[in-house]
């Protein structure tokens, strides 16, 4: 039984990283895809079949440059930083329910690594470690664009934290949980939390980009006054694990999107098809159509930095500090005396 | 296993905290800070304090310390640039060390060596148990200490703030 449990767990784990890998692989050729879309061009369509492999070529060029290491840098931190990154990117993906539970030959397996009773802190928790492979590798570099870069991945993640907790907080108002399983079962039957916080989610979808560094709010790597933020002096692979981390970061954020406010793996008429294809296909289709939601989210993330320019940093802090708080500290309340009404009288 | 594990884990939490003091560096102080307050999110964990556990996780790991770093960061910290500590200086450190020594080890031979607390209930660090308690029994400590939250917050607003010409 014990072992049993290890495997099944193992397998899930190994399975689930695979595919987040190659999510992110892929995720570059999209990102070029669309920007060669949104630009009135091509994009890459050499390798392969419409530029099918391109990522593959991107990787193995990646591994045949030369690693270089600055003099004067601190070389343990050097390496640590971007491995960090990758880490702390992976490990988001535990808590995620990906489907309903499959029962196979009378043995239900969880489509869930851990089901934790504290899940949306857990996914709080690792998103502020990821600005920690930032910074070490930007201060190691001992390079001042790369301080400056490190610098501003901090205080950027620091502050737009708070709104995201926040926006956070009035969702628990509504689901009563913290368990990611349960909010998802919440959710059956169109009962979506959007519908209930409709400005939490703008909230949340807004500190996401600011957390995963992307454009509008890619200031820690602005290259039009840093040259390459906090990896300007990273070449070759490690250069490639930050660029990694990023996708692995949106895949993470938008799978945590779908989850909280948009029903997860529930889709209208759940019920009647898995009555119909039985219990082994239905979870597998359920799974389909939350990565259905999750690509397009990542769609969401690469049509918005391929549209709107990126932020001045004074702005970036006003809209953190001075409008996205308020924000959500009234959506707090607002929700606070709806919820207590609305369970008084109805 | 428990109580291998619960070794290790305090093996390495001391480790870690002497290597905080003994490192040169102090960048590579704060990282080995860092790691430590991950072992008492181990820690937590092992005792059931799954709530306690995340948010020592949230707040020292992903917020106070990255703060620390940012400041250090900042601050251009060569062995050059130091100053030079006199011998007075490091002789005085060493005596108020030992003081502190000698009443902590005071304190701890007051303690019975082995004086278990066993809990009531083994559930009492989950969330929903951990909130009953806090808004029921010590409502008043709670709110009193988030009080004592919003003036820090408040007075570090006021030092921030620029002061008004006086010309």
């Amino acid at each position: 039984m014990e072992l049993a449990f290890v495997l099944e767990k193992f397998i899930l784990i190994t399975v689930i990283f695979l595919v987040s890998l190659g999510v992110a692989a892929y995720s570059t050729l999209a990102e070029r895809k669309i920007a060669g879309y949104l630009q009135d061009r091509v994009g890459p369509n050499r390798a392969g079949p419409g530029g099918m492999f391109q990522p593959l070529a991107d990787g193995l060029k990646m591994f045949m440059k030369e690693e270089i290491i600055p003099t004067d840098s601190n070389k343990f931190l050097f390496i640590a930083g971007p491995s960090l990154a990758l880490l702390t990117a992976c490990i988001g993906s535990a808590v995620i329910p990906w489907g309903p539970n499959i029962i196979l030959g009378g043995k239900t397996i969880a489509l869930q690594v851990a089901d934790i009773n504290v899940g949306v802190l857990y996914i709080f928790g690792v998103v502020s470690l990821g600005v920690y492979g930032l910074m070490i590798g930007g201060w190691a570099s001992n390079n001042k664009f790369s301080l400056m870069g490190a610098v501003r991945a901090a205080s950027q993640s620091i502050s737009y934290e708070i709104p995201m907790g926040l926006s956070l907080i009035a969702l628990l108002l509504v689901t009563n949980t913290l368990s990611l399983k349960e909010i998802v079962e919440q959710q059956h039957g169109g009962n979506w939390n959007i519908i209930y916080q409709p400005l939490g989610f703008i909230i949340f979808l807004v500190c996401s980009f600011a957390e995963t560094n992307r454009t509008p709010f890619d200031l820690p790597e602005c290259e039009t006054e840093l040259v390459g933020g906090y990896h300007t002096e990273y070449s070759g692979f490690k250069m490639g694990a930050f660029m990694f981390a990023e996708y692995l970061n949106m895949f993470v954020a938008s799978a945590v999107m779908s989850t909280l406010y948009f029903g997860g793996y529930n889709y209208p008429g759940i019920d009647w098809v898995s009555n119909l294809v039985g219990p082994i296909i239905g979870p597998l289709i359920a799974m389909a159509v939350l990565f259905a939601k999750i690509f397009a989210f990542i769609f969401f993330f690469m049509w918005v930095r391929w549209t709107v320019p990126r932020f001045r940093y004074d702005q970036l802090m006003n809209l953190g500090w001075k409008v996205l708080i308020p924000l959500a500290i009234a959506n707090i309340v607002i929700s606070g005396i709806v919820i207590t009404v609305y369970d008084k009288f109805f | 296993m428990s109580v291998s594990l619960f070794y290790l884990v305090a093996f390495l939490s001391i480790f870690f905290s002497l290597m905080v003091i003994l490192t040169k560096n102090p960048i590579h102080s704060v990282l080995y800070l860092i790691v430590t307050f991950f072992t008492f999110t181990i820690h937590y964990i092992l005792l059931n304090a799954q709530f306690l556990a995340i948010v020592n996780f949230i707040v020292y790991m992903g917020a106070i310390m990255v703060l620390f770093l940012f400041v250090l960061m900042l601050l251009n910290l060569d062995k050059d640039s130091e100053p030079m500590k006199s011998n007075f200086v490091k002789i005085a450190g060493l005596i108020a060390g030992l003081c502190l020594l000698i009443t902590l080890i005071g304190s701890m031979k007051s303690l019975n060596i082995s004086d278990p607390v066993i809990l009531k209930d083994p559930d009492i660090g989950l969330v929903k148990n951990l909130g009953k308690v806090l808004f029921s029994e010590f409502l008043l400590p709670f709110e009193i200490s988030s009080i004592l939250l919003l003036t820090a917050m408040v007075g570090a607003v006021l030092i921030a703030k620029r002061e008004p010409k006086t010309t």
